[in-house]
Formats: C-alpha cells, structure tokens, sequence
C-alpha cells in the first residue's frame, strides 16, 4: 500500500512521539526514497526538535 | 546565606522567561517563579554540592509549571476556539503537497544565531493555546506523549493531532519569517 505525503507527514510527526511499527518505517522509508518534500519535510521536523532542545537548555 | 539569597535572585529573569514560554499567562508565569525562588531559599541544602544553580532551579521551576498546567486543565481554562485543520490547506484532495517544502539551506548554521531563537519564540506565540501546550509540554518539558494526553484530558489521538498541527505550524513559519530566500 503507498501512502500519501499527507500520511507520511503524520507519520513522520508521530515517529517523534511513539515508536513505530516495522510495516510503517518500512512504508515510510519507500515513499521518503522517491519524495524530497516529504523528505525535506523529515529534515525540517528533526531539525525542529534539535532547535526546541536548544531553546530549553539552561545555557 | 545572603550570597545565595542574591545569586537565586540573579536567575530570576531567566525563570521568568522560561515559565512565559510554556504557560503564555504571565500572572501564572510569575507565581510559579516566585513559589520556585521561595522553594530554593528554603531547601538550599539541597542544591548543596551541584555545580549548576540554573539547572537545579529549572528541575524546581518544571515542578510548579507542571501544577500550574494541571491547575488550568482541570478549571477546563486551556480550549483552542478554531480547531481548524490544517490537512486541507497544505493537502489537495488526494493527499499530495499543495506546495511541497523546499529543503532549507544549513538549518544548523541558524542554531547559532540570536535572532533565529527570537523568531522561534514568535511562531511559538502564535499557535493556539493547547496547541502550544501539548507541543511545549513534549519539547520544552520533555513529557512522554501518554503523560501529555493524561495531564490535557485527551486521547492519544489528539494529542498526536495537536502535536502534528503544532509542528506544521511552526515548519510553516519559519518557512515564512526566517529560511524564505
């Protein structure tokens, strides 16, 4: 089955929160090799996290 | 004694910044400052021996933030009035990008930067109110996500909902206001 991006984008945010299962990385890792926005949009999203563990850090 | 007294003060900003980031009302913000700077005069013992003033007041602060969330969840006083989706502006109907992200040029590079941190702040601002709640309860807290669902009263469902708008929001913003080229 071939998920969408918006479904990828999903998945790509939970995966930050949950872990996921094998047939949902292996899904994910199909459509990111054939699709820079959505991998652009992984880049951004753990980027995203790097930049809040920043801001919370006391120095 | 006085010593100590005046370095805790020294942090108060810092403390205070930091509870407006998470909290956003700023009353509740300064309360929960205060009960810390109180917290930490009276237990100076326990901050004996630790190297890092700022940390051990930050642990205490988190405490205090965390009963002031509980506190305002249980009056029912944190709702977002427009939970508007936001599946359909950046989706066509089929699932696609309506307008596929473009790759930023060296993020890292802006993790250096003052200003960068000034208009994350502000995206920040701008989600709605338990979007930005669940979002900085996960990040800025570091709360697992069951914790967060427990502590806002939703299903895990949501909760990744209210996770993924914040995120998409705030990509969405610093697309506009800081990596547009």
């Amino acid at each position: 089955m071939i998920l969408s991006c918006k479904e990828v984008t999903h998945l790509v945010s939970q995966g930050l929160d949950r872990h996921l299962g094998f047939g949902e990385r292996v899904r994910l890792r199909l459509h990111l090799a054939i699709c820079d926005g959505c991998t652009n949009f992984k880049r951004q999203m753990d980027f995203l996290r790097k930049a809040m563990q920043r801001l919370a850090s006391p120095d | 004694m006085e010593d100590f007294r005046a370095r805790v003060e020294g942090e108060r900003a810092y403390l205070l910044r930091y509870a407006s980031l998470q909290l956003r009302d700023r009353h509740a913000a300064e309360d929960a400052v205060q009960e810390t700077l109180l917290a930490a005069l009276a237990g100076e013992s326990g901050f004996a021996g630790r190297s890092n003033l700022r940390t051990w007041l930050t642990g205490i602060l988190k405490h205090k933030i965390i009963d002031a969330i509980r506190r305002a969840s249980r009056d029912g006083a944190v709702t977002d009035s427009d939970p508007s989706d936001p599946d359909s502006l950046l989706f066509d109907r089929s699932g696609h990008w309506a307008e596929a992200p473009p790759a930023w040029p060296d993020p890292d590079a802006s993790l250096e930067q003052r200003q960068f941190f000034a208009v994350l702040e502000q995206c920040l601002e701008r989600l709605p109110a338990k979007t930005a709640q669940a979002f900085m309860m996960r990040e800025h807290l570091g709360f697992e996500t069951a914790d967060i669902c427990k502590e806002l009263r939703v299903t895990p469902t949501h909760c990744w909902v209210l996770l993924y708008r914040a995120r998409t929001a705030l990509r969405e913003c610093l697309q506009a206001n800081w990596f547009k080229r």
